[in-house]
């Protein structure tokens, strides 16, 4: 717009300002989209997850207390909490990898191979699960040749790792990729104009401006493990204080009834999933800023 | 680009050896690409093909007939059901939500937007446990469903409920980023001709999001025909009646019936190659419609 300081083009702009007010109230519809989407939002997910956490609250703390704090729930979060971190630092790396080499290099079937990153996304968890123990169990196309070094991985916390690393396998990647398909060319040439070598442009040009994106990647990747259940289960073994995962204590204590139980474990895991939804929120919002 | 094509231009060799400072050796590109493929095979394509390979190691014949057996049928059939309803209430509440947010401006938008993405962040099992607490025969509404004759848990309603719950964000969160990025202009420009608000809904606003309504749908359905430990907690796993397709193969594998269960999962797989393959059509469709030359 012509920004002249002349009276008919005031009027001209204050006319459009005034056209501009009236046609946001011209698109319809607010009050039913509105509606309908926080009735939904409320009757489906509010409300029942108020329940699940207004139940437990009028528990006394001494019974909240037990359930949470009994040796088999830790040695659960114990072992959830490090094979999702195992898990989630295995895909920070190879998932960087992959991203790079689909973002930067070509070769045949790339194409085929971007798209198959998605699968652990697709393929439902129960699958993975026995996709997973059959190749690794000690007869398997993988677990046989890992029994002659005398690694085990199915039935034992290793198979945890390996089905939670599985699982978190596309978000590292997904969130790298857009990231590093927008960086400037520029920036690598005058690193390299300077006289730094390949490997020093990499480390101090290149992985700095993917970092919050790692992380983010790293997150999800993480949030996603942990409350993991059907892909573990097959793998695990499930044997009480050395493969037990929190999910599958949650499980089987819905099983026999003991709702108590089941419901306190569970809103320590819903705690744990806010605060890492507040975290990957505040991750992702640092990874748009450093993109403007 | 720029000072590499100017470069270019002027001398050959000099160009050679820019290239060469913002690549790496062929070596090194090599062991990477070595390397990625390496891991993508282990935990990708492996998996994959043992699935495969133990659905149809015995034949078509024993593939079919596991899968033509009426507790494998009345699992495929209570799955279609539930995604037969779950899908369209995720499709409209998807394309409700992602209008609301991306045509109008109101106060705490992100809020929303963060609610909308909160049951993916939910473990399923705690999904699955919330419905217990509320509707099961020791919850909440336990005595009082009881007493009107209603069953909701270790019954289809409670299967349909959790499956609800933990598609909900996936439709939404294809649509949203796409309308707030078309903004409003052509549906205000519609509105102003005179259209309806149904008829610029379905004649402007529609074609704008088709494809990437169909990659939500298509998600949408693929994790609902998956969804597993919310499911296994809510259904009782009774035989003929409240087995799903994923809780199916879980009894056959425990069952030692491992040909069976590869047989039903081999459905599930094709589902999601589908899904994925119908993601990078799009992808692709998407770059193709792209001015050349716009990188965005």
């Amino acid at each position: 717009m012509d920004a002249n300081p002349d009276a008919n083009a005031r009027d001209h702009f204050e006319v459009n300002m005034s056209t501009a007010t009236r046609k946001r109230r011209v698109i319809p519809g607010f009050g039913l989209t509105m509606g309908f989407s926080l009735l939904y939002l409320g009757f489906i997910f509010l409300i029942p997850v108020g329940g699940l956490l207004l139940y437990t609250s009028m528990m006394s703390w001494e019974d909240f207390w037990r359930a949470v704090s009994h040796p088999q729930v830790v040695a659960s979060y114990k072992l959830s909490f490090s094979a999702s971190l195992i898990g989630a630092s295995i895909n920070l790396v190879f998932g960087a990898l992959v991203a790079w080499v689909l973002v930067r290099y070509s070769f045949p079937g790339k194409k085929v191979v971007d798209a198959l990153v998605d699968l652990p996304f697709a393929l439902p968890t129960a699958v993975a699960g026995i996709a997973l123990v059959t190749l690794y169990a000690s007869t398997g196309w993988v677990g046989q040749y890992l029994t002659i070094f005398g690694i085990k991985v199915a039935y034992t916390q290793l198979g945890v790792v390996v089905a939670l690393t599985y699982i978190g396998l596309p978000f590292v990647v997904r969130t790298v990729q857009p990231v590093l398909e927008d960086l400037e060319a520029e920036r690598e040439e005058a690193s390299a104009s300077l006289g730094a070598s390949r490997f020093t442009t990499v480390r101090r040009v290149i992985l700095p401006s993917l970092l919050p994106a790692l992380l983010t990647g790293y997150a999800l990747a993480f949030a996603r493990a942990v409350g993991e259940y059907g892909s573990v289960v097959f793998i695990s073994g499930n044997m009480p204080y050395r493969t037990e995962i929190t999910p599958l204590l949650i499980v089987a204590k819905a099983e026999q009834y003991d709702y108590p139980g089941a419901a306190a474990i569970g809103t320590v895991m819903l705690i744990a999933a806010f605060l890492l939804l507040l975290l990957i929120n505040g991750l992702q919002w640092w990874t748009q800023r450093r993109g403007l | 680009m720029t000072t590499q094509t100017l470069v270019h231009v002027a001398n050959p060799e000099l160009a050679a050896r820019w290239r060469r400072a913002t690549e790496e050796p062929a070596w090194v590109r090599w062991t990477l690409i070595g390397v990625a493929l390496t891991f993508l095979a282990l935990f990708l394509v492996l998996p994959l093909a043992v699935v495969l390979y133990g659905a149809f190691e015995q034949g078509l014949q024993v593939w079919w007939a596991a899968i033509n057996e009426p507790d494998a049928l009345a699992a495929i059939r209570l799955s279609l059901m539930v995604v037969l309803i779950v899908v369209p209430i995720n499709l409209v509440f998807g394309v409700a939500a992602a209008w609301a947010i991306a045509k109008f401006e109101f106060r705490g938008k992100p809020i929303l937007i963060s609610l909308i993405d909160m049951p993916f962040a939910i473990s399923p099992v705690v999904v699955g446990l919330i419905f217990v607490i509320l509707f099961g025969s020791q919850g909440w509404l336990g005595p009082w469903l009881a007493a009107h004759d209603l069953r909701i848990i270790f019954a289809v309603p409670g299967i349909v409920i959790v499956i609800a719950f933990g598609t909900l964000p996936f439709i939404a969160r294809e649509l949203i980023p796409l309308m707030q990025q078309q903004g409003k202009e052509e549906e205000e420009a519609s509105l102003t001709l005179g259209a309806s608000g149904w008829k610029t809904f379905w004649y402007v606003t529609l074609p704008n999001i088709k494809w990437g309504l169909i990659y939500g749908v298509i998600l949408c359905n693929a994790r609902a025909l998956g969804e597993f430990g919310a499911v296994a907690v809510v259904s009782g796993r009774i035989r003929g009646e409240t087995n799903t397709m994923p809780l199916h193969i879980e009894v056959l594998y425990n069952e030692y019936m491992f040909t069976a269960a590869f047989a039903v999962s081999s459905l599930l797989t094709g589902l999601a190659l589908v899904t994925i393959a119908v993601k990078s059509f799009i992808e692709w469709l998407d770059e193709r419609q792209r001015p050349a030359g716009d990188s965005h």
